[in-house]
């Protein structure tokens, strides 16, 4: 179908900028995700006055752009602290607090859907709070956690393509390098969309799948 | 504190044309906004039109949209579209890139909002001698506009925030391209940069409560 | 003239209509009783189109509803039908919702449009509320409105399902009240309904449903007195 100068070893390129993309995403999905449920049970738990500079801080991150996040925090780092770090070191963070942000909404909306009727129950029950907090509050808000966190995950994999602006090499930046050497866009851009479609869009089926069949009861 | 003299003052300097890059901004999101909705609103129609071709164009949409990165997508609408021997302006593939997007997850919000809407709503319109199309726009789709609204202020902000991306494809009047261009000129990355992330905020958060006032004064039922 | 003939429609296995034959005249009001499930409100929903039937005909003022050609938007002008649940438009005040369908589907303008709904909204008595939207009133007032919405398409029939069912029983009355008037002033009307007193009163002929079978039509007096299938005699005894 098309008649292409791409080699072998720009195959090997392109996977590596995968990979790169994979990787920069599992380590801020996982590590937002603690920090995120860690602040979202705080919130929830010592109230909206305590919390409020917490809360500013974390919309920030919601409210510019993660382009700009990334080059206030390399310059932040490069510039005024004169810490030399990697920038993927940098990527990591920034897309660790910006996860992180969305991940802490989530939280507190799943553990505000839980009834508290229900979980008067369960302190009346004797359980302490702690118990309460695993047996009863986690299971149900993970039900309604879930399908958006699914959301956030592919969503931060592919806000992960803008860090090439901290001289990552991803995905989508091994695909630009290409094209300016090969002069295929129309070609590299389709497999390297391929590759972002074929893993976002099976989780965000069973996301929406999940998220039906909980609904329900 | 630090080894670093802040400037303040040469980033202050740069203040109106960071102002005027934010105008440009505003109003790429604000048009790509309009024209996602619209846009949304003919997916919508397309979906629930019973037309295996046009389900399918619309399906596809969506799912293109949700499922690929917002910078491939202004990629595509400009470099991709080049290999057609289409050149276009920079600003032009950022506001088709832009919209692209926003039609998309626009259009997945309002299916979301019309599960909220019974049937019973459409079927009235329809007994009082109205078309399906009469009776999506007159009796259905206000109702849906106003569930999805709060999507649709998320969406815009998240329209702002794209329009950074622009600069990728050598937008240079936006507020992230002007910023970029005065850092070139004076290596004050960190205040610049910081002055502009102060006014993207100010933007989103002035957006928030905009929409705020207008949700009040349009849906008074 | 509305002319059922032979009408027969089925859900997957389950025939809720099995050959239903009835004519109802201009001014006759027809009543139709019956156990939920008998297969009444289906009935009403077919003759203005909005389901389709698997065989037989019905004859609106001699057009076809259910043939190809027919244009049922336009149809549907003619026959106004209100629903048990009563559908108001939420985001439309009363006097947008009565409105919308003269102007937007009859092409009147706003002017006149609003003449037409303002006189049917004193008809039902609420003149007083034409600002209001539909979530501020109860539902005898939402009925009542739904009833308004539909006589403004100045309709040559109107068809009733179960109107005072989703009702609170003190809402129940202002509701029949507003079919009487309706009945007094000679509309041709088909209404299904569960009120007995209300069916002796106003109709003309009674037709008891019983499993997708009109199993006895007769006038009130005849019909309520003396039942003649042992279905309806069990059913009056049950509902008395």
């Amino acid at each position: 179908m098309f008649d292409t100068a791409l080699t072998a070893a720009d195959l090997v390129f392109l996977a590596k900028g995968a990979g790169m993309t994979l990787l920069v995403t599992a380590i801020a999905v996982v590590l937002g995700t603690i920090l995120g449920i860690l602040f979202g049970v705080f919130r929830y738990q010592v109230g909206p006055w305590w919390t409020a500079p917490l809360t500013f801080v974390l919309d920030v991150f919601r409210s510019i752009p993660l382009l700009i996040q990334l080059v206030l925090a390399n310059a932040f780092m490069g510039m005024v602290l004169r810490w030399q770090l990697s920038g993927f070191t940098v990527a990591c963070g920034v897309l660790t607090m910006y996860t992180a942000a969305y991940c802490a909404e989530i939280v507190r909306g799943g553990i505000e859907a839980v009834p508290m009727t229900t979980r008067r129950a369960a302190r009346s029950l004797g359980l302490s709070w702690g118990q309460d907090m695993v047996n009863i509050v986690m299971p149900l808000a993970t039900r309604v956690a879930l399908p958006s966190w699914i959301g956030l995950a592919l969503g931060v994999m592919k806000d992960s393509a803008l860090v090439y602006v901290v001289q990552v090499t991803e995905l989508l930046k091994s695909t630009q390098i290409l094209i300016t050497r090969l002069q295929e866009p129309l070609f590299l851009l389709l497999i390297c969309g391929a590759f972002y479609f074929l893993i976002s869009f099976p989780l965000a089926r069973l996301g929406g799948y999940l998220e039906r069949r909980w609904s329900h009861d | 504190m630090f080894g670093y003299t802040f400037q303040w003052k040469q980033a202050l300097a740069r203040l109106p044309q960071m102002l005027d890059g934010a105008l440009v901004t505003l109003q790429i999101a604000l048009l790509s906004m309009a024209l996602g909705i619209l846009l949304a609103i003919l997916l919508t129609v397309f979906r629930r039109s019973g037309s295996r071709i046009l389900n399918a164009i619309a399906t596809a949409w969506v799912e293109i949209a949700r499922n690929t990165p917002a910078l491939f997508q202004i990629y595509m609408a400009h470099f991709g579209v080049a290999s057609f021997g289409i050149h276009l302006s920079p600003f032009t593939s950022l506001l088709i890139g832009i919209t692209f997007n926003n039609a998309g997850y626009l259009a997945e919000n309002f299916r979301g909002a019309l599960k909220a809407i019974p049937d019973t709503q459409a079927r009235a319109g329809r007994s009082l001698g109205m078309t399906p199309l009469q009776s999506f726009r007159y009796v259905v789709m206000p109702q849906m506009l106003r569930i999805a609204f709060l999507p649709m202020t998320n969406q815009m902000v998240w329209a702002i925030l794209m329009t950074s991306l622009g600069v990728t494809v050598g937008m240079n009047t936006d507020l992230y391209g002007v910023t970029q261009d005065l850092n070139a000129l004076t290596f004050r990355t960190f205040e610049l940069f910081a002055l502009a992330a102060v006014i993207f905020y100010l933007m989103t958060k002035t957006v928030q409560f905009g929409a705020r006032l207008i949700a009040a004064r349009m849906f008074r039922y | 003239m509305i002319e059922i003939q032979d009408v027969r429609k089925s859900f997957g296995a389950l025939e809720v209509l099995k050959g239903i034959d009835l004519t109802v005249a201009k001014g006759e009001v027809l009543t139709v009783i019956g156990g939920s499930g008998s297969g009444k409100s289906t009935l009403l929903t077919c003759i203005n189109g909005l389901e389709p039937i698997d065989s037989g005909r019905i004859l609106v003022d001699g057009t076809e509803v259910h043939a190809k050609s027919t244009d049922l938007n336009k149809l549907r002008r003619k026959i106004g039908i209100v629903f048990q649940q009563f559908n108001a438009f939420p985001h439309l005040t009363v006097l947008e919702n009565v409105t919308l369908a003269p102007r937007k589907v009859l092409g009147m303008s706003r002017a006149d449009a609003e003449a037409v709904a303002v006189r049917q909204l004193q008809h039902v008595g609420l003149s007083d509320k034409l600002g209001v939207y539909p979530g501020r009133m109860s539902g005898g007032q939402q009925q009542r409105m739904a009833i308004a919405r539909a006589l403004a398409m100045q309709p040559g029939y109107m068809l009733f399902d179960e109107v005072t069912s989703a009702l609170d029983p003190m809402l129940v009355g202002e509701v029949l009240d507003t079919l009487r008037m309706l009945a007094s002033e000679g509309m041709t009307m088909i209404c299904v309904t569960h009120e007995m007193k209300f069916a002796r009163e106003v109709s003309d002929r009674v037709a008891f449903f019983h499993q997708g079978v009109m199993a006895e039509i007769a006038p009130p007096a005849q019909l309520f007195d003396a039942p003649q299938t042992p279905e309806l005699q069990r059913f009056l005894a049950a509902t008395a």
